[in-house]
């Protein structure tokens, strides 16, 4: 494994002295191998789930607490559920966003939850940064996990869409991916593109209104277009992102049903792509104002196993960002 | 290091026929084999494939359910398990190479209990040694080993199957 140094152009100290996970801030930085060591992790993790009794001890006694400083029931539940199966403590806190912005606030709680004893954070947090901030902040025995921070990156989610893909499509070299909709504002994107530029896929593009993709965005390594036809031609996978309500206020777009009739996924669209090209969705998905119903619950559609891939993701990476304490690790000895 | 300090294959042999005689004993002869990764997997198939045993071979990772993980971390290589029959009622053989502390096959136990409750199970192991810290015994050993204090016991393989000592000032 490489040196933190070299894979963590942000200095934002995921990694530990060694180049293990400590913190999961993002996907950025992150070297080939590192994401297939999760993946390689959550595919043993997923087993889990089939079988009778759902949960392994590996983290019993530690205690996790779900800070939501933003409502979110999907990704709050995986999480939950993650930690559950690993034999963890949870403890859910939805903490209503306020007005004020991170700094005293926020320093406060953590440290009061820092005295509870607890060994880990999810975060949520509706402003760009706050994983990152809080994962400064920490005891050094405490993990940080973003779960989601402004438009800035979403890093389980990227990996659990990542995992979506290898399952159906495992040699990414050969891959034309497209991401479709809000790219500007989407933290689902930005840490999709790093995860899917570091594992190597052939071509990666993002299609959207001019108003709604990010200016330089080509620097990343992607193709653009405005036109879907031409974005969906030859695709072996679509990533759909829901447009959020709120974008219409800013003018971003002109309406719903112009935004469904130039963006909107439907049949008829999809045919350009290839005939096994695979539809994901991060969800909460809006039925016909991004993707067709038809599509939603078609044979291409695969949004449902990424609800499940989440689970074995975030197993994943709670368990090495907790299970890296120790030093050396010597678990290739035989105990006997 | 040293070369294989005991003759595996005749081992195996003998391993084999002292099962299939423990197993009629006790009216267990439909038995499924479930191997310890990775060198109990070597010893299980040996054994699946001497017998004839039709129930195809489990393949069971203790990673999640040892009792060093906070010390340790995780596995850098982490293979599955997998048990592809119904565990329930069944009559499980436990396969694996080295019994040492116990500490192992305490934790096979506990994950084959997370699949269903066993009507019984055996326990056979290639090699044991001394220095067990949990009352745990094994129903068919290979060999019986003395190595010297310190040392470590390891199975290479699969192909072929070694068993070496290594000294801890390697």
């Amino acid at each position: 494994m490489t040196t933190p140094q070299q894979h963590d152009p942000d200095n934002n100290s995921q990694l530990d002295a060694q180049g293990r996970l400590r913190h999961f801030l993002t996907t950025e930085g992150l070297s080939r191998d590192q994401l297939t060591q999760i993946l390689d992790y959550a595919e043993t993790f997923a087993g889990v789930g089939e079988r009778p009794v759902k949960k392994v001890p590996l983290l019993r006694g530690k205690t996790i607490m779900n800070l939501f400083f933003e409502p979110s029931t999907r990704t709050r539940t995986t999480f939950e559920l993650a930690a559950k199966r690993l034999s963890a403590d949870v403890l859910n806190l939805n903490i209503e966003a306020s007005a004020t912005k991170k700094g005293e606030t926020l320093a406060d709680t953590l440290h009061t939850l820092e005295a509870m004893h607890c060994d880990m954070f999810v975060v949520r947090h509706a402003q760009s940064g706050a994983a990152h901030y809080i994962a400064r902040q920490v005891a050094p025995h405490v993990s940080v996990i973003n779960a989601g921070d402004g438009s800035h990156a979403h890093p389980t989610q990227a990996m659990l869409d990542v995992f979506t893909i290898r399952q159906h499509k495992p040699d990414f070299s050969q891959l034309t991916v497209a991401i479709v909709g809000d790219i500007a504002h989407s933290r689902v994107a930005r840490s999709e593109i790093h995860a899917l530029k570091a594992l190597g896929v052939k071509t990666l593009r993002v299609v959207g209104p001019r108003t709604l993709i990010p200016a330089g965005v080509e620097q990343l390594g992607v193709e653009v277009f405005h036109d879907l036809d031409q974005g969906l031609r030859d695709v072996d996978v679509v990533m759909m992102l829901r447009l959020q309500r709120e974008r219409m206020a800013g003018a971003y777009i002109p309406s719903e049903h112009e935004y469904f009739r130039r963006y909107g996924l439907t049949e008829a669209r999809l045919a350009v792509a290839k005939p096994d090209a695979i539809v994901m969705h991060p969800g909460p998905i809006n039925r016909g104002v991004e993707i067709d119903s038809q599509i939603a619950d078609g044979r291409h559609s695969v949004i449902l196993q990424q609800v499940s891939h989440g689970i074995a993701i975030r197993m994943a990476v709670m368990a090495m960002t907790l299970g890296r304490q120790g030093g050396e690790n010597t678990a290739d000895e035989d105990a006997g | 290091m040293t070369d294989s300090a005991i003759d595996i294959e005749a081992t195996l042999d003998d391993m084999t026929q002292r099962l299939r005689a423990l197993l009629t004993a006790s009216g267990r002869d439909d038995v499924a084999l479930i191997g310890i990764h990775s060198g109990g997997v070597w010893i299980a198939q040996a054994l699946h494939e001497r017998l004839g045993t039709t129930t195809p071979l489990g393949e069971i990772n203790i990673t999640f359910y040892r009792d060093d993980f906070s010390r340790i971390g995780m596995h850098p290589r982490v293979k599955p398990s997998n048990l592809p029959f119904p565990v329930e009622d069944r009559h499980i053989v436990l396969v694996d190479d080295v019994l040492y502390t116990g500490r192992t096959i305490r934790a096979a136990l506990n994950e084959i209990f997370d699949y269903g409750r066993p009507a019984s199970v055996t326990l056979a192991v290639l090699v044991e040694r001394g220095g067990r810290e949990l009352p745990i015994q094994a129903d068919i050993i290979g060999q019986t080993i003395t190595p010297a204090q310190g040392e470590h016991v390891k199975l290479l393989g699969p192909e072929p199957l070694v068993l070496v000592t290594k000294g801890t000032g390697q």
